[in-house]
């Protein structure tokens, strides 16, 4: 029995590794500069904080967390308001046409994000939304809303029929049933769906770049994707290695701590759906 | 009585419902037909206003004895081929890799959880970051990786990962193995959790061994769950697009559909062409959806609920 635990022991320490080096690896290099980038070393020497100061005093890089945040926390208030009203809808009333629009909502999360840009990119710029924080939460419907319905609609369906039935007796209207029977109930499924949308909306890419044009908009995927340096071959390593040190820590934060959460909601997207 | 109960809560879901259906028309469906309107228009991007109808002229014309449009052009070709290598041999490697670790993952151990939240770390880390992060670790002159193959002899010289052609796609899907077998992991270890454990409890008493176990009781078993997770993902890798952007910038060895439709349509200002191949993209994904809900439907043996 001894061999095959240690066997297993190695395989989960292979794993570990495979998934956290990267990080570790940009970690030790976003405290080298000068010279010491050039040599590699697997071990951190000294912390020498330069680049992390030059990345807020070369770019506002302080303005691009901040305008992250709005957009991430936007899009999740929205996506949750929206999704859980629809929610109620699919999960608790028979209709007819209810599993063509489950249907339709689950295609719209297939969309290739480049197949509506040239539409959104017009419709952006006729709202005068180009440039604009308000575009980017508009835009990052496309991908939150889905699966927040979905994943929302697989949890609701789950609740007993007891409570709502003698909310119903008692006259409540649906939004009374919706604010107060379900909401609380939803805690859980909310925080799960509310941090998925978060760290996607967060991530995003192609349309922060699209739709905006100046650094002040710029959200922070897209300022670490035009950090450059003197020439296009010299790449300012260590201050690019800092600012994704920066941005990854609260979403590593996050995961850490809702670790349950996250992987509930994942798995209720794919596997019960 | 009843009735007018059952009806009034109809009424209730539409309206319910109508706040998402308006969002998402207006996010959704109306650019959608737009880009496909734009595909058979001579839009530039200065000038979206101005687009004069040209029939399928950006999607294959011929003029003085050439062929022109995006099917004629062999760099749209290529990008096809590329997103389909990187399609199969990622979603492959990601399968087979996220197996394991579920395996070992659903093994009950004291440091369990600690695992667990370090799998999810390269998912939660954004596309941007981890292309950055492997375009250093791949760096031709002072990349990690170059540095380990050297000394373990391996290679005799540093190879340039990300500009070299023949190895620029290998370090693409390098880079995407290491940030989404986590989600495969997950989703597979869910799948494993839900098994019956009577089945290998019983087999393992019979004196079936592992590898035996693991082929005819648990892979059966999940096989659904797998099919799900691979269609996803394979569904989800045919519009890769930030990886590359960042990772292998201009390289045509690389350049995934969504790159090319996105080049014509920002670069080259040219929102035709562009909402041509944007349009061909959306149809190839369309209908790779459309067969696996009806390939799922009829397993399922008849309704969604």
């Amino acid at each position: 029995m001894m061999p095959r635990r240690i066997a297993l022991y190695l395989w989960v320490a292979v794993i570990a590794l495979y998934a956290l080096f990267p990080f570790y690896y940009a970690v030790v290099t976003s405290f080298k500069s000068g010279s010491a980038l050039f040599q590699i070393d697997y071990l951190p020497h000294k912390l020498d904080w330069q680049n992390y100061l030059a990345v807020f005093r070369e770019q506002p890089f302080g303005r691009n967390i901040l305008n992250s945040v709005l957009v991430a926390s936007a899009v999740v208030g929205l996506s949750l308001l929206l999704g859980l009203t629809a929610a109620y809808a699919l999960a608790r009333i028979q209709f007819r046409g209810r599993g063509l629009l489950l249907i339709t909502i689950l295609g719209v999360s297939m969309f290739p994000q480049v197949a509506v840009l040239s539409g959104l990119f017009e419709l952006i710029r006729a709202f005068g939304l180009y440039n604009n924080l308000l575009g980017l939460i508009y835009s990052y419907m496309i991908f939150t809303l889905p699966f927040t319905v979905w994943v929302l609609t697989t949890f609701m369906r789950e609740l007993s029929r007891e409570m709502e039935e003698a909310a119903i007796m008692d006259g409540a209207s649906a939004w009374t049933i919706v604010t107060m029977v379900f909401l609380p109930l939803m805690g859980p499924a909310m925080v799960s769906t509310g941090l998925l949308a978060f760290i996607a909306s967060w991530n995003e890419f192609l349309f922060a770049l699209t739709f905006t044009l100046t650094n002040e908009q710029r959200t922070v995927p897209v300022a670490i994707a035009l950090i450059s340096g003197a020439s296009q071959h010299e790449l300012p390593w260590g201050r690019i290695m800092a600012a994704s040190v920066i941005v990854t820590v609260p979403v590593v934060g996050l995961v850490v701590l809702f670790q349950r959460r996250i992987v509930a909601g994942l798995t209720a997207g794919a596997i019960k759906g | 009585m009843a009735g007018d109960h059952a009806r009034q809560r109809r009424q209730t879901a539409w309206w319910f419902l109508s706040p998402l259906l308006l969002v998402l028309l207006l996010v959704a469906g109306w650019p959608l037909v737009r880009t496909i309107w734009f595909s058979f228009t001579d839009a530039s991007l200065m000038a979206m206003g101005e687009a004069h109808w040209v029939g399928f002229e950006n999607y294959l014309s011929r003029f003085d004895g050439g062929w022109f449009g995006v099917l004629a052009d062999p760099l749209w070709w290529q990008a096809v081929r590329n997103t389909l290598v990187f399609v199969v041999v990622s979603v492959t490697l990601e399968t087979v890799l996220g197996l394991a670790i579920a395996l070992v993952l659903q093994w009950r151990f004291p440091a369990n959880p600690l695992l667990r939240a370090a799998v999810l770390v390269p998912w939660a880390i954004p596309t941007i970051v981890s292309a950055k992060m492997w375009g250093w670790l791949l760096h031709d002159q002072f990349g990690l990786v170059n540095d380990l193959l050297l000394r373990l002899g391996l290679v005799s010289v540093p190879l340039a990962w990300t500009a070299d052609p023949a190895l620029a796609m290998s370090a693409v899907i390098m880079a995407d193995v290491w940030k989404t077998t986590p989600f495969m992991a997950l989703l597979l270890l869910a799948a494993l959790q839900m098994l019956p454990s009577d089945y290998m409890e019983a087999a393992r008493l019979d004196g079936v061994n592992a590898m035996r176990r693991f082929w005819h009781i648990t892979l059966p078993l999940i096989r659904p769950a797998l099919v799900v997770a691979v269609t996803f993902r394979a569904l989800d890798a045919m519009r890769i697009f930030d990886l590359i952007y960042v990772l292998t910038p201009n390289n045509p060895e690389t350049a995934s559909m969504s790159i090319y439709a996105r080049q014509q349509l920002v670069d080259f200002q040219d929102v035709g062409v562009g909402s041509a191949a944007s349009t061909l993209l959306f149809f190839t994904i369309a209908l790779f959806t459309i067969g696996f809900l009806a390939l799922a439907q009829r397993r399922d043996g008849g309704q969604w609920r």
